[in-house]
């Protein structure tokens, strides 16, 4: 049994506001992140998968996880205000738990269509907000 | 307690199985098939489990761990064409998992003496794709 795991990269912009919450809590809970004009950070995202190896020596085909990762993150969230650009940050406060929440749940629902064998499976997804800040979550704590 | 070691090599290997024809070679493993093939600087990590030693405070002294790695892989594998130099690779496709059950192979006899036991083997074919390797048993960290 193999883990596999594939870096990428994408840029974008966000605002932490909780819409229940007041300006001033807003402000006191989120600090500078909470700016209304928003900020933005170069994503470092890994998306690994597990599996035995298959006659090619291989768990995956990377590319075909790749083309899973483009369309489903990187060509929505690349140059992006997530609160703006992203629905699913619409009330939603684009922290990067509610990040990697939301990447883990594209790449699970539509896993099926690009690898519909029994492996591999999607095993996890961790993103890396600055080199400093890292938020990892696992396939199976996710509804 | 897990320590972690990391050595580096430089390889070339290609990705492709003499059974298939060209075309089904390209499909299969796309750039990595070119019959003449290609490097990477591999980054290998090993990751032991055990307990310090209450006298040395080591579970193994890393550098004892950095001379079974270098004896074991690194010299085996730097600056060779897998495919040609290195067996088992001239039967068994180099991909990064066959590379990390190989290295595994080589260093679990080595390293279950009771000082650390091996519990992961990590491969960096480049800085965006590595693959973990644990054994038979899935990978649990």
């Amino acid at each position: 049994m193999f883990r596999v795991t594939r870096r990428y990269r994408f840029a974008a912009s966000h605002r932490l506001h909780a819409p229940q919450l007041s300006d001033e809590q807003n402000e006191a809970i989120y600090g500078k992140c909470n700016n209304p004009f928003g900020h933005g950070h170069n994503y470092v995202l890994e998306v690994t998968a597990r599996g035995p190896a298959d006659d090619s020596g291989r768990t995956l085909d990377p590319g075909r996880l790749d083309d899973l990762v483009a369309r489903q993150v990187l060509t929505p969230f690349s140059h992006s205000n997530l609160n703006v650009d992203v629905d699913s940050f619409a009330g939603r406060v684009p922290t990067s738990e509610n990040l990697a929440v939301e990447i883990c749940r594209r790449l699970k629902d539509n896993w099926p269509a690009i690898f519909p064998g029994e492996w591999p499976k999607l095993d996890r997804v961790r993103i890396a907000e600055t080199a400093r800040n890292i938020f990892e979550v696992k396939t199976h704590e996710i509804d | 307690m897990l320590i972690t070691r990391k050595v580096e090599f430089s390889s070339s290997h290609m990705c492709r199985r003499p059974e298939l024809s060209e075309e089904e070679n390209r499909r299969i493993y796309g750039p990595a098939a070119n019959p003449h093939g290609h490097g990477h600087n591999y980054v290998l990590e090993v990751s032991l489990e055990g307990e310090p030693d209450p006298v040395t405070g080591m579970v193994l002294d890393l550098k004892e761990l950095k001379q079974i790695l270098t004896r074991h892989v690194v010299d085996v594998y730097d600056h060779r064409f897998l495919n040609y130099e290195v067996p088992p690779f001239d039967r068994v496709v180099p991909t990064p998992e066959n590379i990390a059950r190989d290295i595994w192979q080589r260093l679990e006899p080595l390293l279950h003496d009771g000082r650390g036991r091996l519990r992961t083997v990590r491969v960096y074919e480049t800085p965006d794709l590595y693959v973990d390797y644990c054994g038979e048993q899935p990978c649990s960290v």
